[in-house]
């Protein structure tokens, strides 16, 4: 079954001037992961808030949970759980206070509010923090907050747009590792994301999008594939760039490609693969500056989808932060 | 709509929570009126001869209450803006709430912290020697009337919180708007001195009205220039009570239509 389904959604901005969606569909099977992966102004926030109902497109269809957004907003919002790219709460109130205002704002009463925003602050490592206000929290810290916002009347679907943006790695970990208890927990989730790996950790399927429309849908493995998978990256002194270039074609197959001191192809079999051009390193005496595999980047699996790199067209983005356009 | 209510009074709450928590805002909120009372009085109290007894103070509480009042127009327009630049209107509006509540409640919660500064302002005025001569009954109608006319205004906040989006232009606009407003009236000194035109704006301007119906309901006799027999000047309670409902009648459906229309 569908639990997310958007059709033909198209937004625009500006009397037409600036196209936000051009022709959207998407959907997620229900208690699966979609990762939305895009630049910044794809239209992965646009998509957001028309499905969590705080934008209406301007044609196009979409459900939640079977419930028509355009038409049953308010049904709609009694489903959903919405975490967006800054966390949204009220930053002079405690962690606390937070979770049982929208406890009650979510009609549980005071005893249920309580006893949720307790267990929801334990459960996000947030307890000892739970009396001070939100100024006082990192990052991390809030983001948790902001997603605990979202989970006290356990959401059928969540949406989750940019979890991690502007958070440090050990914050970014935090976060998924808290997203993926939470899906096997069984709960739906669009989640969107500027970053291939955030969205090969925690997204069954990827949904690509780029100036308002899907471009690559799959899962993870099979959108890598397309993109080729990993490179192998070797680093050495400009007097060992020829062997190196030997070395790493021979182990890949490929021809390797010389960027200033980098050498680098890509390969299949991963790790094995470093192993054995560290072997072939070490017997020609060469000790390379820096060598890895890399991962595609959202910039690889752009260019390979579609001849360009990741464009940031960041004005049409809504972002709450700059004051939305109607 | 039953929740309607309930969760405009835990929208209030969190207002009330906010000041607890950051105390320095109910501080400075109280701080500038009572300044105001302080450099009025003993700045221009002893050059005005009001030739009424009681001196320039009688005169002036009324003013700076109704100024005071004034002034909620732009703190309830700049909270409401910050609300939305942090994101949290999005999140209210994400939950299953009724429409209206999240506006009804900041009204309220700015109503609320009216009470308390007019409390402050009376008690300091009654220190520099404001003496209201008239009845209990008065004198609490014209504190109703200041805090039914900050809460009209509080619905034109919404209005411009909605419209403008960023917390520090709504202030500078807030400011240039009222800061006009309640001098352009017969708040600070009597219009009789003022250009002729300008006479005719302060007889119209609410400000004036509300001010002319505290004086009265406070035991004052008002003075004016070429406007004396005017509708307005002659009806200064009735005329505030127009200009309060038709605030009111304009703003809130004009406010809460903007607020469910907000990015959608």
């Amino acid at each position: 079954m569908k639990t997310v389904e958007a059709k033909h959604l198209v937004k625009t901005y500006r009397n037409g001037e600036v196209k936000a969606l051009n022709d959207l569909s998407l959907d997620v099977e229900e208690g699966t992961v979609l990762g939305v992966l895009g630049p910044n102004g794809a239209g992965k926030t646009t998509t957001v808030r028309i499905l969590a109902t705080l934008l209406k497109p301007d044609s196009g269809s979409a459900t939640v949970a079977g419930i028509d957004v355009i038409k049953h907003p308010e049904k709609v919002r009694e489903v959903i759980g919405l975490s967006g790219q800054y966390a949204a709460v009220d930053e002079t109130l405690t962690g606390w206070d937070n979770l049982v205002m929208f406890g009650r704002l979510y009609h549980l009463g005071r005893k249920k509010s309580v006893d949720r925003a307790n267990e929801l602050l334990e459960r996000f490592d947030l307890t000892e923090a739970a009396r001070r206000p939100i100024t006082t929290y990192s990052g991390g810290m809030r983001r948790r907050l902001d997603l605990a916002a979202s989970l006290i009347v356990r959401p059928k679907v969540l949406f989750l747009d940019e979890p991690t943006t502007g958070l440090d790695p050990r914050g970014r970990q935090d976060m998924w590792s808290v997203i993926q208890e939470l899906v096997t927990g069984g709960v739906t989730v669009l989640l969107t994301t500027q970053y291939l790996e955030e969205a090969d950790q925690l997204a069954d399927d990827i949904a690509v999008i780029d100036r308002g429309t899907v471009i690559a849908r799959g899962t993870s493995d099979a959108l890598k594939t397309q993109v080729g998978g990993e490179k192998l990256e070797i680093t050495v002194e400009n007097s060992d760039i020829a062997k190196t270039q030997e070395i790493v074609t021979r182990v890949s197959g490929h021809s390797a490609y010389v960027n200033t001191r980098t050498v680098s192809a890509p390969v299949v079999n991963g790790s094995m693969d470093l192993m054995e051009a560290l072997r072939a390193l070490d017997d020609a005496k060469i000790h390379p500056l820096d060598i890895g595999l890399r991962r595609p980047s959202l910039d690889d699996v752009f260019l390979s989808l579609t001849g360009h790199v990741a464009e940031e067209v960041i004005e049409e983005e809504a972002k709450p932060k700059k004051g939305r356009k109607k | 709509m039953n929740h309607a209510l309930s969760d405009a009074l835990i929208i209030t709450k969190r207002q009330l929570l906010q000041l607890s928590r950051v105390p320095e805002v109910l501080i400075f909120s109280t701080i500038q009126p009572v300044m105001f009372v302080l450099l009025f009085r003993y700045v221009f109290g002893g050059s005005i001869d009001t030739g009424q007894p009681g001196g320039y103070v009688q005169l002036l509480m009324p003013g700076i209450f109704v100024q005071t009042v004034a002034f909620t127009l732009v703190a309830t327009a700049s909270g409401l803006a910050e609300d939305m630049k942090k994101g949290l209107i999005d999140r209210f509006r994400s939950l299953p709430i009724s429409r209206g509540a999240v506006v009804i409640g900041r009204t309220f919660g700015d109503a609320l912290l009216n009470i308390l500064v007019l409390a402050i302002m009376a008690t300091t005025g009654y220190v520099v020697g404001w003496r209201p001569t008239s009845g209990i009954l008065q004198i609490t109608l014209a504190f109703f009337f200041l805090f039914m006319f900050g809460y009209a205004l509080s619905w034109i906040g919404i209005f411009v919180g909605l419209s403008v989006k960023d917390a520090r232009t709504v202030q500078n606009v807030g400011f240039i708007v009222t800061f006009p407003l309640t001098f352009l009236s017969n708040a600070f000194a009597p219009t009789t001195g003022m250009p002729r035109a300008l006479q005719y704006f302060a007889e119209w301007n609410p400000v004036s009205s509300m001010v002319a119906a505290c004086r009265q309901l406070f035991g004052l006799e008002n003075q004016f220039g070429a406007t004396a027999n005017s509708w307005p000047s002659q009806n200064p309670l009735a005329t505030s009570l127009i200009y309060m409902a038709l605030l009111m009648l304009i703003f809130i459906p004009l406010s809460i239509r903007k607020y469910k229309n907000t990015s959608a």
